[in-house]
């Protein structure tokens, strides 16, 4: 992901539209078809679990059996049959991480074909050298830094490699699957699994917390500086299997870490489900950024296929002055149902939401944010970017609220919506409740076009009409792409032209 | 081979009746410099849009030709790489954009349609480096979204620029001079002499004889009523000062 060639290297792949639409042919390991307190079992028999994790997976189970499906969503789908997936796959020949020279070569080779350069990674330690300029970047922005990236690979359900895991156990950082960290970390997992989003919280989560199946564990210590960005990147090959990931980040007090995540699943026609939780906790004066690149396959231009994204993402800012800021392009996927949110718990801690988010063909997208302010002085951001094109929905939905005793909570908020075309729909729906007087909340909303202007301007300079349009959006949502950590910024540019092809004509 | 023949150009609105070009002859060399004057409305900013293929205008007759190529065969952008430049008499703003990389996108697009290799980013920063010295551009301003919050005479000179760095074959210039103050009206004048070459063409759209007496035209044409009404050499721009397009409008109509 974090390779500035990745999109070059995969258009070469050229798989229809949707660049990553490749299958790997590897033998997996699927749990029978269906979901019963005996898969429960299997999924944790598999993970060779502990059996407080298999009782607390049961708990969830139950309480999702009481549990409706929500539709208050402005998206429309075909009811999912939950007998009808497979609720684990893992690529047979690896049970769990190894060292990179163990890794079955097939699925090195689906990593490098996804740009993700793990074996260079470990040998050269960086994505591209320190004094190699960028292409794409603008006057006057220093080249790339260090470019160092930690990968923690998801394959299907399964950790397959974490790289870096030696510079960083120097930093007393933990970063592992998560199906490691409840044997090796339990105290830590038990303290905060399920402490930001609780089992019971929603349909999905509550799925997720009965069926999870992998996804990253991290730790970073008091008073560090993760010495690297750490990065996941997920991918979901095997046919009708749900991937249900868990995500779990606790920076102690006073430390710092930037976390990416990228996810590309093959093509197929039937829809698959994708149902995640991430849970991040800050101590005090800690910081979280966490980004998201997800480029899931979007359906065909008729709306067959393509990923369901249900994912429940929150994060609790539990001790004083602490932050978290959640940045999201969201370009894939079918259907995305997705609210990062920040508990702003402690004192003056703050809270950010930066979002692209862009619907073309049939795709449905119903993605925002909420911002609880809950201790004093607590500050919160949200930048919003939606832009539809083609037959998509494209609906920004987002809860500020303050609590009574959230003296001087202050929100700014500000949702941009850009239409292309006139068969495509963009929606806000923001919500606000300031129980304290003292809060001060800002609200600004725009709804615009793309200019024949613009477009006859762009194209009179050279540019054809899907790279005029291309260079247009970017200008547009280039307040949140700044937020980006560098090595995704020139990527994601690239990739929103490639979500907007033909987008116009 | 000229590098524009325009033979008999009748010109409407898209669903609409009035004809606004009403049969424009002209014929521009390589090398040669064309001034094109004419009252507000007569059909000069149309003219423009036309050779550079603008939507919104119906054809109704005529032919424009371009090195030789039917131009109103071409796309907007196939034109542009085909070396036809407008500088737009209101340049548009792209909020968001660093003049810096539009330039580069708009550069790389030609350059690749014309199946030519990138330019890499060192030399790009020179070529952008000289051009906007010239034009006294500071490097500043280029790092601003294209033309957002720009002055009038900004837009201008960044227009300008754009047309140094593409380095294309026809230029066509639209009221380039309004809104210049006189010391800008030179160093604009300075940025286009040096880009008059025997293998460029260019027509330059002006209301004032002013630009003329830095950019020195081989040809000034007088457009009136969608026509053009008389053709001359560079002191037909100086009797024009002196008596108004009184004269031409009557005989036009
Ligand atoms: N899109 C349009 N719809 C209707 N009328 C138009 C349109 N574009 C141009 N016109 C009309 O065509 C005529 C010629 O306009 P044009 O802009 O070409 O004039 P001009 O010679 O450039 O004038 P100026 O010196 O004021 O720039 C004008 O009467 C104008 O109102
Ligand atoms: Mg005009």
């Amino acid at each position: 992901m974090a390779d500035l060639e990745t999109v070059e290297r995969v258009k070469e792949i050229d798989v229809d539209k949707y660049k990553y639409g490749f299958k790997t042919e590897i033998e997996s390991e699927l749990a029978p078809k269906g979901l019963s307190e005996d898969i429960v079992r299997y999924i944790s028999a598999k993970k060779d679990e502990p059996e407080w994790m298999l009782e607390w997976r049961l708990a969830a189970y139950r309480r999702w059996l009481t549990m409706e499906e929500p539709d208050w969503a402005r998206v429309d789908y075909p009811k999912i049959d939950f007998q009808d997936l497979h609720f684990y796959a893992a690529p047979k020949t690896t049970e769990g991480p190894k060292s990179l020279d163990e890794v079955d070569p097939v699925l090195l080779e689906t990593y490098a074909k996804l740009g993700i350069p793990l074996k260079e990674q470990e040998l050269l330690a960086g994505v591209r050298k320190h004094d190699e300029p960028s292409q794409l970047d603008d006057a006057g922005v220093p080249s790339y830094g260090s470019g160092k990236v930690a990968i923690d690979a998801v394959f299907d359900s399964v950790s397959v490699v974490t790289t870096f895991k030696e510079e960083l156990a120097k930093a007393g950082v933990i970063f592992c699957s998560i199906s490691e960290a409840v044997k090796e970390h339990p105290e830590l997992v038990k303290k905060y699994l399920g402490s930001v989003v609780p089992q019971s919280d929603n349909y999905y989560a509550t799925l997720n917390s009965a069926v999870f199946s992998d996804g990253s564990f991290v730790y970073i210590p008091k008073g560090t500086r993760c010495p690297m960005e750490l990065s996941t990147y997920f991918r979901i090959n095997e046919e009708n299997t749900g991937q249900f990931e868990r995500t779990l980040i606790i920076a102690d007090e006073g430390s710092y870490v930037s976390y990416l995540e990228g996810c590309t699943a093959p093509m197929r026609d039937e829809n698959q489900l994708h149902a995640a939780v991430v849970e991040l906790v800050t101590l005090d004066d800690a910081e979280i950024k966490y980004s998201t690149v997800q480029n899931w396959y979007p359906g065909d231009a008729d709306g067959k296929g393509g990923i369901y994204n249900f994912v429940t993402k929150r994060g609790d800012c539990r001790g004083k002055n602490s932050k978290i800021s959640w940045t999201q392009v969201e370009t894939g996927s079918a259907i995305t149902w997705k609210y990062p949110s920040c508990i702003l718990r402690g004192d003056n801690s703050q809270g950010e939401f930066y979002s692209i988010a862009i619907s073309n063909g049939r795709q449905q997208v119903d993605s925002g944010t909420k911002m609880i302010h809950l201790g004093k002085n607590t500050s919160s951001r949200i930048i919003s970017k939606g832009i539809s094109a083609g037959k998509s929905s494209n609906t920004y939905r987002g809860l500020v609220s303050a609590h009574r005793k959230a003296s001087n909570a202050r929100n700014f908020t500000q949702c941009d919506s850009l239409l292309i075309g006139d068969q495509c729909g963009a929606h806000t729906v923001p919500y606000i409740e300031a129980k304290n007087s003292t809060a001060t909340f800002e609200h600004e909303a725009t709804t615009s076009k793309i200019s024949d202007d613009q477009m006859f301007y762009a194209q009179q300079r050279g540019l054809n009409e899907e790279e005029a349009v291309a260079l247009i959006v970017n200008g547009f949502v280039r307040d949140v792409l700044q937020q980006l950590p560098m090595e995704f910024m020139a990527e994601t540019q690239k990739l929103i032209g490639i979500s907007l092809e033909g987008s116009v004509g | 081979m000229s590098i524009l023949e325009i033979k008999n150009l009748h010109v409407k609105i898209e669903g609409e009746d009035t004809e606004i070009l009403r049969g424009i002859d002209l014929t521009v060399n390589p090398g040669e410099v064309h001034a094109i004057m004419g009252p507000n409305g007569s059909g000069k900013s149309t003219l423009s849009y036309v050779l550079s293929g603008k939507d919104d205008y119906e054809i109704t007759e005529g032919s424009v030709t371009y090195k030789g190529d039917d131009l109103l065969e071409m796309e907007v952008d196939e034109r542009a790489s085909a070396g036809v430049f407008l500088a737009f008499q209101y340049p548009i703003e792209i909020p968001g954009v660093p003049t810096m990389t539009f330039l580069r996108t708009a550069l790389n697009a030609q350059r690749k349609a014309r199946g030519e290799e990138e330019l890499t980013t060192p030399a790009f920063m020179k070529v952008v480096r000289e051009k906007s010295q010239m034009l006294k551009i500071r490097q500043e301003m280029l790092k601003r979204p294209v033309n957002v919050g720009f002055s009038g005479g900004e837009k201008k000179r960044a227009e300008i620029l754009q047309m140094a760095v593409l380095e294309p074959s026809l230029c066509v210039l639209d009221e380039t001079d309004s809104g210049l103050d006189i010391d800008a009206l030179k160093i604009v004048a300075e940025g286009v002499n040096a880009l008059r070459s025997p293998e460029r063409a260019m027509v330059v759209i002006t209301h004032y004889q002013r630009l003329l007496n830095y950019i020195v035209p081989d040809h000034v044409h007088v457009l009136s009523q969608g026509r053009i009404v008389k053709s001359g050499g560079k002191e037909l721009a100086l009797e024009l000062e002196e008596s108004g397009y009184e004269n031409f409008t009557e005989q036009a109509a």
